[in-house]
């Protein structure tokens, strides 16, 4: 049964990741990227990570995603992707060098090795557990976070300045 | 019960169609939204692992490089803007400045 529901999810995921790459308009390549999210927040709820999926949605879909779309929609009148394109033939080799890529990646990480001994596979805690280990083991790069989002909202605001 | 292989492959097809969209597009707001794609299969796997492990460290990785990924999708959407809005064409092949 949870078979089924992975086949499910993973097929939603993949035409939705192949949606975003194959649709012309940007809005609707917007809208796939917003399905193959909560399609992985899902997966995130099928490996136990509630605290994550429900993060996934917030930040992903329902922030970084708003922001897709209104630059979208800031920059359509710059008429994306119009004409020919002039490489067409050196892009095209795009598919197989994607093709190669996802074997080697896949050979990688599904050749069985000799793996440490499995825990316990659903480790009990949940976001208790992630809080812990954030302000223990994590605690510096949780203090670097802050400082980069902090750089980061100076520089966008510096960018976003009309030059007067 | 779902092996994590499985997941693991799902994590790698997502990988590779991302690299895909982001070689193929033109649109500089896709190739964006593609490396998203990327981002968002490798937060897949980290979870898979350490869901395989036991231990909730691979769901603090991918705590970080979602802010990360906030952090640079700001960054980077004001870049775009501020360099799009004053041409009129909205193409990749026109940032070539700094080829050689």
């Amino acid at each position: 049964m949870p078979l089924v529901a992975f086949c499910i999810i993973a097929l939603v995921a993949v035409g939705s990741a192949l949606g975003l790459v194959l649709r012309r308009n940007p809005i609707h390549g917007a809208l796939f990227l917003v399905v193959n999210l909560g399609s992985i927040a899902a997966l995130y709820l099928m490996l136990g990570a509630e605290f994550l999926a429900a993060a996934q949605i917030i930040i992903y879909a329902g922030a970084i995603m708003v922001l897709f779309v209104f630059a979208i929609m800031v920059l359509i009148p710059g008429k994306a992707e119009t004409g020919p394109d002039p490489r067409r033939a050196l892009r095209l080799w795009a598919l197989p060098v994607g093709g190669v890529l996802f074997v080697l990646v896949g050979v990688r990480v599904l050749i069985p090795r000799a793996a440490p001994a499995a825990g316990s596979a659903i480790a009990p805690g949940g976001i208790e557990a992630i809080g812990r280990l954030l302000f223990t083991d994590y605690l510096f790069p949780f203090e670097l976070t802050s400082v980069l989002l902090l750089a980061a909202m100076v520089g966008v605001l510096l960018l976003a300045r009309r030059r007067a | 019960m779902v092996p994590e292989s499985y997941y693991l492959a799902l994590s790698a097809l997502l990988f590779a169609i991302g690299t895909v969209g982001v070689i193929v597009r033109r649109n500089p707001l896709v190739i964006f939204m593609s490396i998203e794609l990327m981002l968002n299969a490798v937060n897949l796997s980290f979870v898979a692992f350490g869901h395989r492990l036991g231990s909730h460290d691979g769901q603090v990785m991918v705590f970080f490089v979602m802010a990360v990924a906030a952090a640079e999708v700001a960054v980077g959407l004001a870049i775009i803007v501020a360099i799009f809005r004053l041409r009129r064409r909205l193409s990749i092949d026109d940032l070539s400045l700094l080829k050689w």
